[in-house]
């Protein structure tokens, strides 16, 4: 508690101090501070309030690795990490491209100038977000009489601080604020429950649209109201945007370089191809303000950029860290994530596709039937990112003549994500940035198979 | 970990602003990791984390504040931050003084980890690297990993209970790329264990890899599997985790009480086949979901959840079973101290039946063979789920045929249940993390060989 007001950055230079002649040590220091409140049937179920400290060490001796990491800034827990950390990378193979960022690595690029924090947030007193979650609650059942409960509900905010420090003077600290509500809306009678998730997110507490996030529950809900299994067949699809997000989250893993290298990707060997419908332009842009992952460093202390991955349908580049860059003779990308209790692997922070120009009501109009997925399931075990191979339950509506027509449940969708991307018919105008590393937006995939009875 | 007197001045301070109930839980973790892959050991890892966190309920209301600081200040800066946040101005509840209550493990760890050489845990990596690499030229790519950790917990709460465990597990996992005409195919293998390194007396790291490079190549050789409804013979220990997901998660009583479980209201009705007796075992010894006590300190149990088709009990932590006047099942679990516990499973499984495998097999004219299931998904309210399949095969006449790749399993847990046709007499059981409004924990889960009537599976076949 006496280290409240310490610099995090001043304990990961600290940190960084400790290396030894020839070892290479870097800090990755995190703090916390995080609100979530559960309501149930009007009444506030749990309000818990935490903070957490946490220091990652990463240590590298003659090109050998060791890491040790502890949920505490004392400093002598820091000095036990340290002498674990160095004890670690004796057991480590030597390997040539592992090492710390130089600062080469730094060469011509400049952070971007983001305002991430909104010190309006920590004023927020706990009975204001008692009452947001409970009115996102309330909402929620207002929003449509054919709602009979809400399953859960709530609102959560997070003031996370981060610092990276490494003894070849690589410097880097960060702050942002969230917060957002949610509720989970369910809907129908007797016998039949259908389920439907809304929520709202923003940096601070007045970005928050209450009503939004119940009535969107609702909606979600109440749309699916007397859905069936229908019949097999192959048809068109229109993923929401919140699917968009999840595809786009598979693709993303894919592009990474920590992927390519081990070989668990369906785009090894494929650069400079063709692989994906000429709409489809694919980028990772960290440095954009309105995505919820924007940040101006990554994991290891590198300024963030624009990547361009897939342009006009060609497979453009992918994502690195100073590790897979350095394997794959090339630099990174500033893409290395990290918690403080793992090394650095590779991912995307504002994942999103140029949006078309058309709106999810023309796309609709478009086809004479598809199948608009609402949610998917089981995206993670039915998705093999080394085939390609894409099987995942969905629940959704039939579309009809430019409307939604019928629900329908119990179904999985299924084809490769090779020819889901060029598949790709229509990408929607409706951009909208969503936690979770991407954007989503209406999409039109023109052929999937569709099992049902 | 923290002095008697300590607790009880703490839970004091939690119910000084009024209350029902107060609980300090403490936890000290350690944990190893060790990576390798192509060739190489990547990476040693090591990871301490202590902390307590402070929980006050006062009528439907929980607060909780969690704190690093295991100093009688930081036990009380979180009392009070738990305290504000169920405060009702009133009085608290009586706090009865603390009694130390001594449990028994449902395994004794014969070999703790931590005593381990490093240069040991290295070893089996590239002890499983070797053979699987050997099961064939096709297996292009492998990863080992190991990992162990050490949670020592401590309870305390206003009722006077004061309880420790001390939970020691170990895990291994091998992941296999195979190449060959159809492209690139994974095959993974994890099993865990809640044991000491005497794992590998019991679990050579050699028989993990082949498993996992066998799974790899026989996805090479597997064409896409058929979509449509189909008869679906689970082997021995592959189909837990449908039952846990698909069933188990329903029978939670916060999701019950939430009106959020197909199973609510259904105690004492028939709901699955008279086949199916299925139980939640958080005492069974050396499964990845045993403990002595729970994460509020009621000692593990066998609970009977479907006694011969006909749904028995729920499963209850503490706040919602003081809530009915009984007593918790020992299932109230949090992943670490920084979160709130609720309603999880542990150790879940189908009791075997009296059948033949063979015969279950023998009397399918056609159908799917599962020979493990990837990760799965369940909407509770409605009770319908997904499931990938890592390993499947036709089932043709009565004989497995030929292996099939890239399918999902869909159904309805409720529907599955009352589905189930045959149970075998073999029975096996898989570990996972299971994930929870955010929380993750181990558990098990298990069934025999069995099958159901008639699932649907969506496949990639044209």
């Amino acid at each position: 508690m006496t280290r409240r007001s310490e610099d995090l950055l001043e304990i990961a230079r600290r940190v960084a101090s400790m290396a030894r002649a020839g070892e290479q040590v870097e800090a990755y220091v995190l703090r916390s501070r995080d609100t979530d409140v559960q309501v149930f049937g009007g009444e506030v179920e749990s309000l818990a309030v935490a903070e957490v400290d946490g220091v990652g060490v990463r240590l590298l001796l003659d090109h050998r690795q060791g890491y040790a990491w502890a949920g505490s800034l004392d400093a002598d827990v820091i000095a036990e990490t340290v002498a674990e950390a160095r004890d670690n990378a004796g057991f480590g193979t030597r390997d040539e491209a592992l090492g710390l960022a130089e600062p080469s690595d730094l060469a011509g690029v400049t952070a971007p100038d983001l305002d991430l924090w909104r010190d309006a947030l920590l004023a927020v007193p706990a009975e204001e977000k008692v009452a947001l979650a409970l009115e996102v609650e309330a909402a929620t059942r207002r929003a449509d009489p054919r709602v009979r409960g809400v399953e859960s509900a709530g609102y959560s905010d997070g003031a996370v601080e981060v610092a990276v420090a490494s003894s070849l003077g690589i410097e880097a600290s960060a702050r942002r604020t969230v917060c957002s509500v949610a509720s989970f809306a369910m809907a129908g009678e007797g016998e039949e429950t259908q389920t439907g998730y809304g929520f709202s997110v923003g940096r601070t507490f007045g970005d928050l649209d209450v009503a939004a996030a119940g009535r969107d529950a609702a909606e979600r809900s109440t749309r699916l109201l007397g859905a069936r299994q229908p019949a097999s067949r192959r048809l068109p699809v229109v993923l929401d945007p919140l699917v968009t997000r999840s595809f786009l989250g598979l693709l993303g893993s894919a592009l990474s370089g920590e992927a390519m290298l081990k070989g668990r990707s369906m785009f090894v060997g494929r650069a400079g191809e063709e692989v994906a419908a000429a709409n489809v332009t694919l980028v990772d842009d960290p440095t954009l303000p309105d995505a919820f992952g924007a940040a101006t460093h990554d994991g290891e202390g590198i300024p963030t950029r624009r990547v361009e991955l897939i342009v006009g349908g060609r497979l453009q580049g992918f994502l690195h860290n100073v590790y897979t860059a350095r394997r794959s003779s090339t630099r990174t990308t500033g893409s290395a994530m990290r918690g403080f209790k793992s090394t650095p692997s590779v991912g995307a922070r504002a994942l999103h596709l140029l949006p078309g120009a058309k709106s999810p009501g023309e796309i609709l109009a478009s086809v004479p039937e598809a199948l608009y997925v609402q949610s998917v399931s089981g995206l993670h075990s039915g998705t093999d990112p080394v085939s390609g191979d894409f099987s995942v339950g969905a629940e959704g509506l039939i579309v009809r003549d430019g409307a939604f027509a019928e629900p329908v449940r119990e179904v999985t969708i299924a084809s490769t994500l090779q020819r889901m991307l060029l598949d790709v018919a229509e990408v929607g105008a409706d951009l909208t940035w969503l936690p979770g590393g991407a954007a989503g937006m209406t999409l039109l995939l023109s052929d999937m198979t569709m099992s049902g009875s | 970990m923290i002095e008697e007197s300590v607790l009880q001045r703490t839970l004091h301070r939690a119910l000084a602003r009024g209350g029902d109930f107060a609980e300090v839980f403490a936890e000290d973790r350690r944990s190893s990791n060790a990576t390798f892959d192509d060739g190489k050991v990547e990476e040693l890892r090591s990871g301490r984390e202590r902390g307590a966190g402070v929980r006050v309920v006062r009528g439907e209301t929980t607060g909780y504040a969690h704190t690093a600081d295991l100093s009688e200040s930081g036990l009380g800066e979180a009392a009070e931050a738990a305290a504000a946040a169920a405060s009702s101005g009133g009085a608290g509840a009586t706090i009865v003084p603390l009694t130390r209550r001594p449990n028994t493990p449902p395994h004794d760890v014969k070999v703790l980890p931590e005593d381990v050489e490093k240069a040991r845990k290295v070893e089996m990596l590239t002890r499983a690297d070797e053979a699987a690499r050997a099961v064939g030229d096709s297996v292009r790519q492998v990863s080992v990993s190991y990992a162990d950790g050490r949670r020592r917990i401590l309870v305390a709460n206003s009722d006077g209970l004061l309880t420790e465990d001390d939970q020691v597990r170990t895990r291994f996992m091998v992941n296999c790329v195979a190449v060959g005409d159809t492209g690139m195919q994974t095959g993974l293998e994890a099993p865990g264990f809640t044991v000491g390194f005497e794992y590998f007396d019991e679990h050579a790291p050699e028989e993990t890899a082949r498993i996992a490079a066998a799974r790899a190549l026989s996805k090479l050789n597997a064409r896409p599997a058929p979509s449509g409804k189909v008869p679906v013979v689970l082997k021995r220990g592959a189909g837990g985790v449908l039952f846990h997901e698909a069933c188990g998660h329903g029978l939670e009583a916060d999701l019950v009480g939430r009106d959020a479980s197909v199973f609510r209201g259904r105690v004492g009705e028939q709901v699955a086949s008279p086949l199916v007796t299925l139980v939640d075992d958080g005492g069974l010894a050396r499964e990845w979901g045993a403990y002595a006590i729970d994460d509020e300190g009621a000692p593990a149990q066998r609970n009977v959840l479907i006694r011969d088709g006909v749904l028995t009990d729920y499963m209850w932590d503490l706040v919602r079973a003081r809530k009915e006047g009984r007593a918790s099942t020992g299932n109230g679990r949090r992943e670490t101290y920084q979160h709130l516990p609720m309603v999880r499973m542990t150790n879940t499984f189908l009791e075997a039946g009296t059948e033949d495998p063979d015969d279950i097999i023998r009397r399918t004219p056609y159908g799917l063979y599962c020979v493990a299931l990837g990760g799965g998904q369940v909407n509770t309210a409605t009770g319908d789920f997904v499931f990938g399949i890592t390993e499947a095969y036709m089932i043709e006449d009565g004989q497995i045929t030929e292996p099939v790749r890239g399918a999902q399993l869909i159904g309805n847990g409720p529907e599955t249940l009352l589905g189930v046709d045959a149970v075998g007499n073999d029975f096996d059981t898989w570990a996972g993390t299971c994930g929870k409004d955010g929380q993750g924990v181990p558990v098990s889960s298990g069934q025999p060989t069995l099958r159901i009537r008639e699932l649907t599976v969506g496949g990639t076949a044209a």
